[in-house]
This record gives structure tokens, C-alpha cells and sequence, in this order.
């Protein structure tokens, strides 16, 4: 089966002359987690970024392949770049849930792409979606709060609620940038769990940023280490070594 | 997927919202009620859309040949919207202290306040309607006017300021045996200071749109001027002078935010 | 503000071996002082300009105390048979006036928020226009609005209701450009990312951020308003502003009283309940 993401080339210029992400290449597989790690700045947010276009590629081809068949996100524009997004499910560092939303509204908000949004303003939502944001709140052990309003909630709560919300929008892979960075050691375990857990039942694949390497090892079925740009390391955990992180990281105390 | 559900009933996903569609309902009602007793029903506002494009015709061009006119009008407002800031200022200084409930003993802010009160609640025209009948026509009504209307404004900002302060530092220096008036100047006004410059320049820019109005009723200023290029239909003059009007109420922001930038 | 020098009052008395030690205090540096002196002088000039050139006749500012209390007492008693006969009907159309046309100015005014809010529309040009017409509204005051309107639409409340209309427009406006453009991303990030389209971002992600400032502008407008509708019948835009020019035009200054209280009552019923309502909000 050939590969959910199919990356080539991928460049990234925020200033001219001084690439953020260097001719990029990566392939990511159709099960498990991927962990993306490297220093602050080295462009991991912004190469998850491109994936989705949330952030615009300098140069390169970004190939998803699905369900629905495949495409290069790269050279989308306007309705077509929307409908892609749809494949695409990402979790975020800071959550980005609709305070004011109730936790119910902010999950359904992974079905804007699909519904008319007369159905969205009525909250006259499909009774089979609202049956899957249920089924998926439980899932992220969430079930009686279905109507309570997202700030409410502790941090890991609203990171469930992410998790749930990408979900919803059935996604041919799913993106995570950072999503413990905001939440305390304990919290974060029980988080990169639900993520594993539910992503492999829906047989998606994750690509998830994270600079916690303890973390990326025990949750991640393959590891990529980006140093200023490029990836300098691509493998299994068990392969990952100090060297490894020294090349990565740079630096000798925090080891 | 597994995790605890809850037994097969009906489970809602949305809170109700009773409250909100009613209100919702109510508004759109009372809109419709409140249109038809103030006549304006869609006919009229199309007649008044062709009204209008006629209006904007005549005018344009604007048409500055009486400038002198108009430049004597607009710095009688000036003078205007100068004098009635200084006194407005002047006056809410000790006003405001007064009203202050941490300062001053119920019995003297209660009525401070109300006065205050009365000062804002009055529109600043209807102020000066009653100041042209007690003081004549001309520049003198308008000044008390709004120096009412500024008292109304400057002094409560003043007084809320007053309130949030620190008590602790007041009463620091009333520790040291400080009269009343020094625990004032070293307690009270290094705390509300620069706030209150902030309401200053504030107002001296309310008051200078507010001066090129009062003179619709008389109390000086371009005003006048405005409303009898108005009686008399010379629109191209009426736009001349809201030009004008408009490029100095710019003028004014522009400076005071320049000010208020060098100053913090 | 205050700078330190050298020297200490208590060693005056021992001569130059202890000179690093004398410190002076000093409020403000030099320059500071020049400023301020500079900005005093400036206030003061303008205050001497504009009372040596306006137009006060001194007899009628020393006359002005007794003028002042003879119209007091005409206006006491107030003639509060008066109320039920004109000042009540002209006082619900005003309120009617300042109600649709507080509503009438948002409808208008929500567009040119949104086109100029620079996180919202993303085109410089448009922002630009929108800004521009947001400045003109709010620097015509209602009462200029009112004019203008009847001689477009003749006497009578519509002028009212537009004028007002348009006057909120530069107000609710900015207010509204300012709330959209301090609003938090990262909704409409993920909205965004999850293939939403525009309407459904805004509808989900921008509004119910926006929901309470917008609500608060709506209150404190219509609170201002109530107080703007009293005077534009003073040039024929309905309201009871019409009822008080004709009261003060006979010189019935008992009337005049009465509808000065009703105005003062209605303005503070409208207060209380604003703040009533933005307390229950919010």
C-alpha cells in the first residue's frame, strides 16, 4: 500500500535566503506515530504547518494519498485546498477550542468542512454525527460533558476535546503540533495514550511534534530528528542514541 | 472504541437556549412595532434614498467662497472648546475629590455625585438652549454650557480614578502628621495624575466636536453658521463647513495621540 | 522623573574631599522642566487668546447670576399636568428613535467592521475605505446628521432614526474593529485547518469570541443614543426634542421643566437599566 504522505522537496523561506525547511523529503507510512524531534526553531511547526497549508510552501510537493484518492496539497488553492484540509485532522499546542463553545459544539466543529452552514448555525447537525461525537467523547473519557462550555475544563480535558474534534473529521492522517507541551508530565502520559489508542483503532497514521524525548521514544513507532531545516535522523526509537541527539540538539549538559 | 457509555437514553448534545430565541423573537417584534409607529415603512426609505442622491448632488462641489465666515466660526469654537476644557478641568479637580467615596463622608459625596449626575444626563445642547435664555446669545452660553457638560464627564472619571486608588499610600502620609491638603498633593494626586491629563485631552477633543454644535441654538461658534447655510439651502456651503469640521476633529485626534504616545 | 547629584547638605560644612558625596535632589532633569514649563505656558497662551478675542459682553457675564436664578424660578413649579398630554408620547418616540436607530447604525456598521478589521479582511485598500467612512460618521455629530436627513427625508422621526443610525455607525464600528482585531487565532486556526469554510469560521471561531464586547457596545450605544434622540427634535427630527422647542419658544418655562425632568428620569431609567443588563451579561 504506498504511503499516506508522500513529502518531496519541501522548502520553506520566511526571509529570502534563509530557508526554515531545506529541501525536505519524508514519508510517512499508514499506521502508528511519527515523533518529530528537534530544537526550538529548527522548523517542525512550520513543516507540520505546510502539510496543511496553514502556513504556504516556498517550493515542493506534499502528496496525501487516502480514501479519496491522491493529491498534492502543495498546488491546491481556494475550494479545493478546504477540501483537502477535511482529510487532514490536526491537534494544537494551545488547544484552540471555542471557549465559549460548549464541549459538544466544539467537537462538531470537525464536521464544518461537510455540513451547509445553515445546519451549522441551527445546530442542526446530522443525527449520525452527533451519535460519532458522542461515541467519541466517550472514547476520551468525557461523557458527561457534553454541554459544559470549554473553558470549563482543565487543560488535558480541552486536549481531549482537540483529539475528539480532529477525529470527527474522519482524516486520513492526523497532525499534532506540540499537543503536551501546555499540560504537566502526568497529564501529557495520559493524553500521547488516548492519541495512540484511538488513532491506531481508526487506522490513522500521526505525525506528532514534540520535544520531549522520553515522551517521543515510548509513544513513537519512528523518530525524525531535524537539525536546522533538514532531517538528520529517521528511524525506530531503539536506534535513537545519544550521538543521535547530540547531532539533533547540539550542547552536552542537558544529556 | 471502548470507555464508558451511558445506558441507551436519549442524550442531548445541545444545552437549551430558551432565553436567547425568545429575546430574539421580542427584538425582532418590538422592531417591527416600533417601525410602524415612527411611519417608516420600505416605501419611504426608497423615496428617501432617491431624497438623498439629490441631496448629495447639490452638495458637491463644496463651496468655500464665504471662508472668511467660516474661519471666524470655526476659531470662536475653538475659543469655545478652549476655555470651557480649562474651566471644566478647573471645576472637577475639587469636584471630583468631593464625590470620591474614600475621601470625602457620605453626606458630601452623595450629592456631589448626584450633581455630577445631572451634569452628564443633561445633553450638552439643551444645556446651552437654557444658558442662551439666561445669558444671551453668543460664545458665553456655549463656554458654561460645556463647562457643565464637561464637569458632567471629566469630574466622574475623576472620582472613579480617585476611588481605585491605593488607600495605603494616603495613609502613609496622613501617618506622618501631614495636614489635610499635603496628604492631597502627596497621596491622593501623584497616584491619579497622569490619568487625569488623559481625561483632559479626552475632553478637550469631545468638547471641540461639541462646540462647532452649539452654536445650532445660538451659543456661538460655527454652529450658527452651519444651521443658517442649512435654512437658507446652501448645501455647497453646509459641505464646505462639515469639511472643515471634520479636518480639524482629525487634526485634534491626530495631536492627542501624539501627545497621549509621548507621554506614556 | 528625578535625578540624583552630587551633594550632601550634612558635609557642608567639611569642604571638597567630600564633594562626590553632596547629592542634590532634583524632581525633574532640565529638560523635563522645560517641557513642562513649555506646555503650561502653551495652555495658558490659549486660554488669554481666546478670552481676549471672543465675543463677551461683560455686562451680560455680570448679569449672568441674576439671569440664571429669574430662570429658575420660572421654572418653578413644573407643570406636571403637562406629562400625560405631549411630553409621554414624544418621550416613547424618542426612545423608539433611539432603539431602531441603534439597531439600524449596527446592521450598517457590522460590514465596515469586518472590512476593517486587518485580521478579518486582509486587503490594505479596503481597510483603509472602511476606516475612512468609520471616521467620517463618528466626526458628524448626530445633530449635523439630523439636519441632514430632514432636508432629505422632511421633519418627523425617520430623519431621527437615520441620523442616529448613521452617527452610531463610526462609534460600534471602531469599537467592533478594535474587539475583532484583538481576538485570539487560534480558533479560527483550527477551524481553518479542519477545512471549515468562511462562513462557518466566522460563525463559530470570530462570533461568539466577539459576542460579549459586541453586546457591550451595543448597550453603551443605545445608553448615548437615548440621550442623542432628546435633541434632535430641536431641528424637526422628532422625539421630544420637538416638544421642547415649542415649550421654550412660548416661554413656558413650567412646561420646559417638565420635560427637562422627563428627560432626566428617562435618561436615568436607561442607565440603570444598562447596567442592570451588562452586569447580568457579562
Amino acid at each position: 500500500m504506498s504511503a499516506a504522505l508522500d513529502i518531496r522537496g519541501l522548502t520553506k523561506e520566511y526571509v529570502r535566503g534563509k530557508p526554515v525547511l531545506r529541501n525536505l523529503d519524508l514519508s510517512i507510512g499508514a499506521e502508528g506515530i511519527t515523533a518529530i524531534i528537534g530544537p526550538s526553531g529548527t522548523g517542525k511547526s512550520t513543516l507540520l504547518r505546510c502539510i496543511n497549508r496553514l502556513v504556504e510552501p516556498t517550493g515542493g510537493e506534499i502528496r496525501l494519498t487516502g480514501a479519496e484518492g491522491s493529491i498534492d496539497i502543495a498546488k491546491l488553492r481556494g475550494r479545493g485546498l478546504r477540501l483537502a484540509r477535511r482529510r487532514i485532522g490536526m491537534v494544537f499546542q494551545e488547544y484552540n477550542l471555542v471557549e465559549r463553545l460548549s464541549v459538544m459544539e466544539n467537537v462538531l466543529c470537525g464536521r464544518l468542512g461537510y455540513v451547509p452552514l445553515w445546519r451549522a448555525w441551527l445546530r442542526k447537525y446530522p443525527e449520525e454525527d452527533i451519535a460519532r461525537a458522542f461515541a467519541l467523547l466517550d472514547a476520551v473519557g468525557l461523557p458527561e460533558h457534553a454541554t459544559r462550555r470549554a473553558d470549563a475544563l482543565s487543560g488535558g480535558q480541552r486536549q481531549r476535546v482537540g483529539i475528539a474534534r480532529a477525529l470527527m473529521q474522519r482524516p486520513d492522517l492526523l497532525l499534532a503540533d506540540e499537543p503536551t507541551s501546555s499540560l504537566d508530565p502526568r497529564t501529557s502520559v495520559e493524553v500521547l495514550e488516548m492519541l495512540t489508542k484511538l488513532a491506531a483503532a481508526e487506522g490513522v497514521p500521526v505525525i506528532i511534534n514534540i520535544h520531549n524525548v522520553a515522551l517521543a521514544k515510548r509513544y513513537a513507532k519512528r523518530i525524525v530528528g531535524m537539525h536546522e531545516g533538514a532531517i538528520i535522523f529517521d528511524g525506530p526509537p531503539e536506534a535513537l542514541q545519544d550521538d543521535h541527539l547530540r547531532r539533533i540538539y547540539g550542547g552536552e549538559d542537558w544529556l | 472504541m471502548s470507555g464508558t457509555t451511558l445506558p441507551a437514553q436519549r442524550r442531548t448534545p445541545f444545552a437549551p437556549e430558551w432565553g436567547m430565541r425568545i429575546l430574539g423573537l421580542l427584538l425582532i417584534a418590538y422592531l417591527i412595532y416600533a417601525s410602524t409607529q415612527l411611519d417608516l415603512g420600505l416605501g419611504r426609505f426608497i423615496t428617501g434614498l432617491g431624497e438623498g442622491g439629490r441631496f448629495l448632488a447639490r452638495m458637491f462641489p463644496p463651496n468655500f467662497a464665504r471662508w472668511e465666515l467660516l474661519l471666524e466660526g470655526m476659531i470662536e469654537s475653538i475659543q469655545i472648546a478652549v476655555l470651557a476644557t480649562v474651566g471644566g478641568i478647573i471645576l472637577s479637580l475639587p469636584l471630583g475629590l468631593m464625590a470620591a467615596r474614600n475621601l470625602a463622608p457620605w453626606w458630601v459625596s452623595g450629592p456631589v455625585r448626584a450633581f455630577i449626575a445631572v451634569c452628564r444626563s443633561l445633553h450638552y445642547v439643551i444645556v446651552a438652549i437654557l444658558f442662551v435664555k439666561a445669558l444671551g446669545f453668543g460664545a458665553l452660553a456655549g463656554v458654561a454650557a460645556l463647562i457643565v457638560a464637561s464637569v458632567g464627564f471629566v469630574a466622574k472619571l475623576f472620582a472613579e480614578a480617585v476611588e481605585e486608588i491605593s488607600m495605603k499610600q494616603v495613609e502613609a502620609v496622613r501617618s506622618t502628621g501631614a495636614s489635610g491638603m499635603a496628604v492631597l498633593i502627596y497621596g491622593v494626586l501623584p497616584q491619579v495624575a497622569s490619568r487625569f491629563v488623559g481625561f483632559g485631552l479626552y475632553q478637550l477633543d469631545s468638547n471641540l466636536r461639541n462646540s462647532t454644535l452649539v452654536g445650532v441654538v445660538g451659543a456661538g461658534g460655527i454652529g450658527g453658521t452651519l444651521f443658517a447655510a442649512f435654512k437658507r439651502f446652501d448645501y455647497d456651503f453646509v459641505s464646505a463647513i462639515l469639511i472643515t469640521i471634520i479636518a480639524l476633529i482629525l487634526l485634534a485626534e491626530l495631536v492627542s495621540g501624539r501627545i497621549r504616545a509621548a507621554m506614556r | 522623573m528625578s535625578a540624583a547629584k552630587g551633594s550632601d547638605a550634612m558635609s557642608a560644612a567639611t569642604g571638597d574631599t567630600l564633594a562626590p558625596l553632596r547629592r542634590e535632589w532634583i524632581r525633574h532633569t532640565p529638560a523635563e522642566r522645560l517641557t513642562r514649563w513649555v506646555m503650561f505656558l502653551a495652555v495658558v497662551a490659549a486660554v488669554v487668546w481666546a478670552v481676549r478675542t471672543i465675543d463677551i459682553i461683560p455686562e451680560f457675564l455680570a448679569d449672568a447670576p441674576e439671569q440664571m436664578a429669574d430662570l429658575l424660578v420660572r421654572m418653578w413649579p413644573p407643570d406636571l399636568a403637562y406629562y400625560p398630554r405631549t411630553v409621554h408620547a414624544a418621550l416613547i418616540e424618542t426612545l423608539h428613535i433611539a432603539t431602531l436607530g441603534t439597531v439600524f447604525g449596527f446592521v450598517m456598521a457590522i460590514p465596515l467592521a469586518l472590512l476593517a478589521a486587518r485580521n478579518i479582511c486582509r486587503v490594505p485598500a479596503l481597510n483603509a475605505l472602511a476606516q475612512v467612512g468609520l471616521v467620517a460618521s463618528r466626526s458628524v455629530n448626530s445633530l449635523v446628521w439630523a439636519l441632514i436627513f430632514v432636508a432629505v427625508f422632511g421633519p418627523g422621526a425617520a430623519a431621527g432614526v437615520f441620523a442616529i443610525a448613521f452617527r452610531s455607525i463610526g462609534f460600534v464600528g471602531k469599537l467592533l474593529a478594535e474587539a475583532l482585531e484583538e481576538m485570539n487565532p487560534g480558533p479560527r486556526e483550527a477551524l481553518r485547518a479542519a477545512g471549515a469554510p468562511w462562513g462557518a469560521e466566522m460563525l463559530k471561531a470570530v462570533w461568539p469570541q466577539i459576542r460579549p464586547a459586541f453586546w457591550g457596545v451595543a448597550l453603551f450605544r443605545w445608553d448615548i443614543n437615548v440621550r442623542e434622540s432628546a435633541v434632535l427634535g430641536l431641528v424637526g427630527a422628532g422625539g421630544i426634542g420637538v416638544v421642547l422647542e415649542d415649550a421654550i419658544n412660548f416661554f413656558q418655562w413650567d412646561q420646559v421643566a417638565t420635560i427637562l425632568l422627563a428627560i432626566l428620569a428617562v435618561v436615568l431609567i436607561a442607565e440603570i437599566v444598562v447596567t442592570r443588563v451588562r452586569a447580568r451579561l457579562l
